[in-house]
């Protein structure tokens, strides 16, 4: 967030500076010891628009601060004009250059730092979170997330949960190539309010969990809310995983709450003859059609 | 067993496909008596609802003999005869507890797809394309029909299928449409629509005590056929239907209107249809909404609009203006029939309406395709067909 919006501050001042080579190319030229090159005031024109090119990427993009290593490489024009021009000249202009390199140089650094941490944000830990109601008393749907061996009933991906004791259990996935096994360990519990857990570290993937339950308003059933981490190497993993599904992670645990939901208030996984091996968002679009099928489904009601 | 199966646009085709078999625990197998064609199936068959596949089963209205129970079905025989509501509903959640079983929150196995398009999801309907749930539906020998505990029901031997095959769908969604408007003796309703669903909001406007009823349409049969109502008509090809409508009411407009109609309505302006159809061509939007715009236009301040017909997706020049600075109430929804059917059983038992009025052809399901061609392109003053698999 911090980078984001430190991204869009670069963005005005792209904007600022593109305004101002464009506008007045002759004042620009002239501060940075410029002003007796020929042609100082067409390329001082062309940077302008390069720095407006910056601008609307960085202003215009959902998730800007990655398009700062465009300013980067802009930057990298800039500072090498900038240092021919002090090499070459002296006196006064030498110095007007020398303060330009130095302004460009620190508005580099941050342009580099910028750029570093949005790139590096998409390799931290994958989050998602989804919530939905059920029509149950919350006692009874915790009762029910509790008994974690209930899970792999409306977690599609999720072959067998054994709980070992109290704390600790060992869960099998499906996984895009082989099949995915760890061990998880509750780390917080509110009888009735929430679970927390996470994966024990180096028995397989790095993931964690928060399953919170609150009554819902008016006496409106139980809202469940679960948000899923996924840390690296497990984002990729996870990623990886959904992929596979043809899905998005968020999507997959918004459609395991569903079905959670189906289970807690209807008794079971409601199934479709058009979808008979489970329900995935973007499986279904290459659903089979909606008759009855010959053979037996095989997979889990 | 044979089907009756979407196999691309405007092509139907009976196919042999196998046999339902239960798949949940309150699933039970119907063998079907009766089954209907309905004026939305041809949106269907148009291609104008998204993700129907080819190969899909049609069909949503259907009654018939339970021939197979799963172990969570305690309220139903193997043998008993029942119709089947067309939206299916869990009867466990917020939305079904509420009455509001079209839009069962558990019913729907593709929730995420319809999410997509509408918001929120709908419940699962048979038949009716993978959005609302790819189930099979009923234009078929047999029909696994989930929540069976909750939906369909139970017909004594002395009602034919004829009389109550319209509790699965039409008659309550016309019933809905006229209880939608609030009816209170001395008023005035309008239906565009004279087909089946038309008729029933009609003959239901009576029942719940409308003085007058004026049906809008352009078929000279449809009309007819609706007059034996009691209604009124107008037939659009050969008057203005705003003006007729003022001067009808004595220059206010109908207390209420009710939509029969839906996505693919008719203009008599050819400019004005030419419009919505070239777009709706290009997929640009969904509908071609004359008809909810001119009901809104006809409707008296403060009065109701009623919205039966159905909608897949997205309207063009919608008059939202009329709509807030007139006060209008807009009230829609696919029909919540489980909330109907043991009442309006009752008035069909009491002799109130007979429903089998609206049925014009009877064939086998094997002509399937030759009833929709007719359905479709109104020939041989077709309004009703019921197939018999
Ligand atoms: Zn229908
Ligand atoms: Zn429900």
């Amino acid at each position: 967030m911090m980078t984001d919006r430190l991204a869009r501050a670069l963005g005005w001042t792209s904007l600022a500076l593109g305004a101002a080579q464009l506008a007045a190319p002759r004042a620009v030229t002239r501060l940075c010891g410029l002003d007796d090159a020929p042609g100082a005031t067409t390329v001082a024109r062309l940077v302008g628009a390069r720095e407006l090119l910056h601008a609307a990427l960085l202003l215009g993009a959902r998730n800007p601060a990655p398009w700062a290593w465009t300013r980067i490489a802009g930057d990298a024009m800039d500072l090498t004009v900038l240092g021919r021009a002090a090499a070459g000249r002296t006196g006064a202009r030498r110095a007007r250059a020398l303060a330009a390199l130095g302004a460009v140089a620190g508005i580099t650094a941050l342009d580099a730092a910028c750029a570093r941490q949005g790139t590096a944000k998409a390799k931290g830990p994958l989050q998602v979170r989804a919530t939905i109601t059920v029509n149950k008393r919350r006692e009874e749907v915790y009762r029910f997330w509790r008994e974690l061996e209930n899970l792999p009933t409306f977690m599609v991906h999720l072959d067998a949960v054994r709980t070992i004791d109290q704390r600790r259990s060992r869960w099998k996935a499906k996984g895009p190539i082989a099949a995915l096994e760890w061990e998880a360990e509750i780390i917080d519990e509110r009888a009735g309010d929430l679970i927390a857990w996470q994966s024990v570290p180096g028995t397989g993937i790095a993931t964690a969990g928060l399953v919170g339950f609150t009554d819902g308003p008016g006496g409106r059933g139980t809202v469940v809310d679960v948000s899923l981490e996924y840390g690296t190497p497990g984002r990729k993993l996870a990623a990886a995983v959904a992929r596979m599904f043809g899905e998005h992670p968020e999507q997959q645990l918004r459609d395991d709450l569903r079905r959670f939901k189906q289970v807690m208030e209807t008794g079971e996984v409601v199934r479709s003859e058009a979808s008979p091996e489970g329900h995935r968002a973007l499986r279904q679009l290459r659903q089979r059609p909606a008759q009855p099928t010959a053979q037996p489904t095989g997979g889990r009601a | 067993m044979k089907a009756n199966v979407w196999a691309g646009r405007n092509r139907l085709e009976i196919q042999d496909v196998p046999d339902p078999r239960i798949l949940n625990a309150r699933d039970a197998i119907v063998r079907v008596t009766s089954t209907a064609i309905c004026g939305s199936d041809l949106h269907l068959v148009d291609g104008y609802i998204p993700t129907v596949k080819k190969g899909d089963v049609l069909g949503h209205e259907f009654m018939g003999e339970v021939v197979e129970l799963g172990p969570g079905v305690r309220n139903l025989h193997i043998g008993d005869r029942v119709v089947v509501p067309f939206p299916i509903a869990c009867g466990a959640c917020f939305a079904c507890q509420d009455g509001l079983y079209s839009l069962c929150e558990n019913s729907n196995p593709n929730a995420g797809m319809a999410e997509k398009l509408m918001g929120h999801a709908p419940a699962g309907i048979f038949g009716y394309s993978h959005m609302l749930g790819g189930f099979p539906g009923g234009q078929a020998e047999y029909v696994r029909v989930p929540f069976a505990d909750v939906g369909p029901i139970k017909i004594e031997d002395d009602l034919p299928d004829e009389k109550v095959l319209f509790l699965s769908d039409i008659f309550p969604t016309g019933f809905m449409g006229a209880e939608m408007c609030d009816i209170k003796p001395g008023q005035t309703i309008a239906i565009w629509g004279a087909g089946p669903v038309g008729q029933f909001a009609a003959a239901s406007a009576f029942l719940l005590g409308a003085d007058r009823v004026i049906v809008i349409d352009r078929f000279p049969y449809r009309l007819r056929r609706v007059q034996r109502t009691g209604a009124e008509v107008l037939n659009y090809e050969e008057v203005d239907v705003l003006e007729a409508l003022r001067d009808m009411t004595g220059g206010r407009g109908p207390d209420a209107c009710i939509d029969a109609v839906g996505m693919e309505a008719h203009h008599p302006t050819p400019a004005m249809y030419a419009y919505d159809r070239a777009k709706q061509a290009t997929r640009m939007e969904t509908e071609r909404p004359y008809v909810l715009r001119e009901a809104i236009m006809a409707c008296r301040n403060g009065g109701v609009v009623s919205v039966i017909g159905v909608y897949g997706g997205f309207v063009d020049k919608f008059p939202m203006g009329t709509v807030m600075n007139r006060s209008l109430t807009i009230r829609t929804g696919q029909c919540h029939v489980q909330r109907y059917t043991e009442p309006l059983l009752q008035r069909i038992r009491a002799g109130e309406i007979d429903p089998s009025f609206v049925i014009s052809h009877r064939m086998p399901l094997s002509k399937a395709p030759h009833a929709f061609e007719l359905f479709k392109n109104k020939q041989d003053e077709c309004n009703k067909v019921v197939l018999i698999p």
